[in-house]
């Protein structure tokens, strides 16, 4: 390398420019072939911010994907960066495009039209100020056009261009384009946007894109990037009260103990006071490091590490914020869930929770209403299914700290993940905090389970039988009863019969009442272990999560699944009740391995095979467990 | 008082600090991608920061095909040594054995063994749950539709169908046992962002990426440079001395030089906004096949 040379004065001034220029994230959405990714592709190639070699990759593609015809670029192939985008002409995942004037740098996503794929719209959505809804001026607006909407209000963005694309193919009708708005505005004016600015436009011939077209004479308001470049859309986050999410103790060595996170709102300073906002310990600010010196003073979105003037005990998860301005701490919460899984959402079966940087267990304890699509009517609803919105309460493992979602967004989102396939099922927005929480307190009791469990002479546990119907639970847990009770023992058993015909007779048997059947089968065995009893529970409980469920609702080594490992063959053989044969001739729906599943339990604790031992063998052989186990001398 | 708000850069210096600091907390053995250019030296230059007072608690990991560039290896010891960071450094020994190249097996070939199936040999050795890469959303038509958090199944396989959907700055870092998370916490930045960066913060580069006088033939209408002895010289070529540098580096016959006299930092920037090619071009594995960078992702490629 050489001695420095020339620092050239244009690149110094164009680096400073460069970081003083101000920031705008923007997400194209509209319903499918309505143009975002060909208006993507517009902007980025009238602001001449392709390469070369790129130009010519889109040569070669429009000859091999291309639906415009060779003498034009197809330009959304240069967005639809997947091979099964570009092979359907469809965009089905969201794509980061960056690019800048002189003004501003941006930041486009360009999310998928087609319903299947509105998830994808969502994570877009969650992190852009301003929205461009695309509407074919051909189609007006469509179910995509208020879905996309509606989520746009829900997740909080406050400025929509309303973008009417292919004017063109409308003749550049000024009627047709004031008729559209009218339809929008129709049903958009409740959604709270600060700002909604349409524009006639053609993405595929650039008409008041990045120019005022002189095909639409009659509009006299500003083109696409005119618009983009000069909207204001500040967010007063400095203004806010101060709260940052701990994401990681730093401990280098015995001496320094910081706390690191990005600042979610409001302005920090040495020597303002903060307080843990769980546990409401209190402390002063010592002092603000980062890698580039102690800072004088911080703000939103700045990633700081924070020291304290007293030893407190402060872990990820936690949330530091303003001694005089808290958040609400409840584990109680009401929200809207734009439900994202596969699996429809089951009210009562266990999710995480991820808010902020702490993760806890959450179930959803009532549905309020789901939201139609079509007219935002409320609508009753027992489960959600996949890209359906719903208003809920939710009940958490542990209190969370948070601000209602429209005051802080970064502390008042959440989501919710599968807890065995660790799906991303659900983003959530809090409304408010249930007081519920404050109000129900634990009755400490001075009997407890272990004196009950000691005047027993054992130890209080649940042995809980899984397995497909017809598969032996019952045979086994009733041989296995009687030998307890002969011993001295005390026992009792829960199964269907006796819960299906008393407790949970207003149950059927679709995947919701299947979740709340065991959800209260749970309870009813963690009161009867609490009793100090030994628990035999015979039910087929098909799904992991609830066999889960209940596994936590005991204490470490209280919860012995038993998985009664009979193949479905030998269990419609046996059918000791005639179901089988009538699930497979259709006169039973939802029946167990016929056409509803059941899930293999992965690790349980014991499991007995009904086809090459006999039941008393088996029951046996689980009192030898028990023994082993010390549950009884 | 209301601060400045912030500036461009100091914005996704933030981002990344908040990524490298989720993985730390959240994974059990996370691991970085340490691949010796640019990115990477802006990713280290990240990671320093994010953890500060405290180090990385990670190790970097290079995989080694055994064709990189002589300087690029000198460089990446000094670097682990000078920080005071453990360095992983992997070879697939079965390609070695193999006498894999990139003259005799071709380029997509060659690198599918040596630095595909040598990156999942060692994730699978050493058992990593999260590896950071620095790859950019800029970068390519592929990696602009990936996640910041982008999961892996047990034979590290991207379904880009499939994708987590990733909401707010609330990552998914849930994965089971044998699967694992790339993480990119240069997602957002991109080509002009990262120079600036380095320009800014003064941070230490390959020498390669400055314009000198060097060995090249011309291959193909690009120019190789010729870095040692093993490079096979075809019937007809000669090697000239040209004043060049390297717009990104990787393997050195795959790596296309351009002629330049952009000798410092300010220069580099400067050829950079007048620069009518992506920097892509220079990487003759991305040109092999259509989409190929999506199917060398799918297979487990960075």
């Amino acid at each position: 390398m050489n001695a420095p040379t020339k620092q050239s004065a244009a690149v110094s001034a164009f680096l400073a420019d460069q970081e003083t220029k101000s920031y705008l994230r923007v997400l194209t959405c509209g319903s499918v072939d309505d143009g975002k990714s060909t208006l993507i592709g517009r902007l980025l190639y009238d602001t001449k911010l392709l390469f070369e070699d790129q130009l010519a990759a889109l040569r070669t593609d429009t000859k091999k994907y291309g639906t415009t015809g060779e003498d034009e670029f197809d330009l959304a192939l240069l967005v639809d960066g997947l091979q099964a985008e570009r092979e359907q002409g469809i965009t089905i995942d969201v794509a980061y495009r960056f690019f800048s004037t002189d003004k501003r740098k941006f930041t486009i996503a360009d999310t998928p039209g087609h319903e299947q794929y509105t998830r994808n719209m969502v994570t877009g959505a969650s992190n852009s100020d301003l929205a461009i809804i695309l509407i074919d001026a051909r189609k007006g607006v469509l179910t995509q056009t208020r879905r996309h909407s509606f989520i746009c209000s829900l997740i909080g963005i406050k400025h929509v261009v309303l973008a009417i694309n292919k004017i063109d193919l409308v003749d550049h009708s000024q009627s047709r384009f004031d008729e559209i708005i009218a339809d929008y505005k129709s049903f958009a004016d409740d959604f709270g946007f600060k700002t909604l600015q349409p524009i006639p436009m053609s993405a595929r011939y650039g008409d008041n894109v990045i120019e005022r077209s002189e095909n639409t004479p009659w509009y006299e308001g500003p083109c696409l990037l005119d618009y983009l470049e000069n909207i204001q859309v500040g967010t007063s986050r400095e203004q806010g009260p101060f709260r940052m999410p701990v994401q990681w103790v730093n401990r280098p060595n015995l001496d320094f103990r910081g706390f690191s996170g990005t600042i979610a709102s409001g302005q920090i300073a040495p020597g303002d006071k903060l307080v843990v906002a769980k546990t409401g310990q209190a402390s002063t600010v010592k002092e603000i490091v980062t890698a580039d010196g102690n800072l004088a003073q911080a703000g939103p979105g700045e990633a700081v590490t924070i020291t304290l003037e007293d030893e407190i005990d402060i872990s990820r998860g936690d949330m530091l914020v303003a001694a005089d301005n808290r958040p609400e701490v409840s584990d109680q919460i009401a929200a809207h869930l734009v439900w994202m899984g596969e699996e429809a959402l089951l009210p009562g079966r266990a999710y995480l929770m991820k808010c902020g940087t702490r993760t806890v267990t959450a179930t959803v304890t009532e549905l309020k209403h789901k939201i139609g699509i079509n007219n935002f009517r409320k609508l009753a609803a027992k489960t959600l299914d996949l890209n359906e919105v719903a208003f809920c309460n939710l009940s958490l493992s542990e209190p969370v700290a948070f601000d209602p979602y429209e005051d802080i967004h970064e502390t008042g989102s959440f989501i919710l993940i599968d807890r065995f396939a660790n799906a991303t099922v659900a983003a959530g927005m809090i409304s408010f905090g249930l007081r519920r929480a404050t109000n129900i307190h634990i009755q400490a009791l001075d009997v407890n389970k272990k004196a009950r469990a000691k005047l027993n002479e054992q130890r209080a546990c649940a042995l809980w039988f899984t397995g497909l119907s017809g598969s032996g639970k019952s045979t086994v847990a009733n041989i296995l009863e009687k030998k307890l009770h002969n011993l001295g023992r005390h026992t009792y058993v829960l199964d269907g019969d006796n819960l299906r015909h008393g407790l949970n007779r207003d149950l059927g048997f679709t995947d919701v009442d299947r979740v709340e059947n065991i959800r209260r089968v749970g309870e009813t065995t963690k009161l009867f272990v609490d009793a100090g009893l030994i628990v035999l529970v015979s039910f087929i409980s098909p799904f992991r999560s609830e066999r889960r469920m209940a596994r936590d609702l005991l204490e470490d080594g209280e919860f012995l699944e038993v998985f009664v490992e009979t193949p479905i063959e030998v269990c419609a053989e046996r059918d000791p009740k005639g179901l089988y044969k009538k699930a497979m001739a259709g006169e039973i729906k939802n029946f167990t391995g016929i056409d509803s599943p059941y899930e293999f339990p992965e690790n349980p604790e014991i499991r007995i095979d009904t086809t090459e031992r006999t039941a008393e063998d088996l029951a046996e052989d689980i009192l030898e467990y028990l023994k082993v186990g010390g549950y009884i001398g | 008082m209301p601060i400045a708000r912030q500036t461009h850069l100091k914005r996704l210096e933030a981002e990344s600090i908040e990524i490298f600091r989720e993985v730390a907390a959240a994974f059990e053995n996370p691991v970085m991608l340490y691949s010796i250019g640019k990115d990477s030296s802006v990713m280290l230059h990240l990671a320093m920061k994010a953890f500060y007072p405290s180090k990385p608690p990670f190790p970097l990991l290079h995989v080694d095909t055994t064709w990189k560039f002589g300087e690029m290896i000198k460089f990446r010891d000094e670097t682990a040594k000078r920080l005071g960071l453990d360095l992983i450094v992997h070879i697939n020994e079965e390609g070695v054995a193999r006498n894999m190249n990139p003259f005799d097996h071709g380029s997509a070939n060659y690198t599918h063994v040596m630095k595909t199936e040598g990156l999942k040999q060692a994730l699978d050795k050493h058992g990593f749950d999260a590896a950071f890469g620095g790859a950019r959303r800029d970068e390519e038509k592929s990696r602009a539709k990936e996640r910041i958090f982008s999961f892996r199944n047990k034979s590290h396989a991207w379904d880009p169908k499939n994708q987590r959907p990733e909401l707010w700055n609330l990552f998914n870092t849930r994965v089971n046992k044998g699967e694992s998370i790339r993480v990119f916490p240069l997602s957002n930045w991109t080509e002009l962002d990262i120079w600036q960066y380095i320009l800014t913060e003064k941070i230490p580069m390959v020498p390669l990426y400055f314009a000198a006088p060097r060995p090249v033939v011309t291959r193909d209408g690009t120019l190789i440079m010729v870095d040692d002895e093993r490079f096979p010289l075809a019937p007809g070529e000669v090697v000239e001395t040209k004043q060049v540098r390297f717009r990104t580096l990787g393997c050195y016959p795959l790596t296309g030089a351009v002629e330049s006299d952009a000798d410092t930092l300010e220069a580099i920037v400067e050829e950079m906004l007048t620069v009518k090619s992506s920097e892509r071009e220079g990487r003759l594995i991305d040109s092999d096949e259509s989409a190929s960078m999506e199917k060398k992702k799918r297979e487990g490629y960075f």
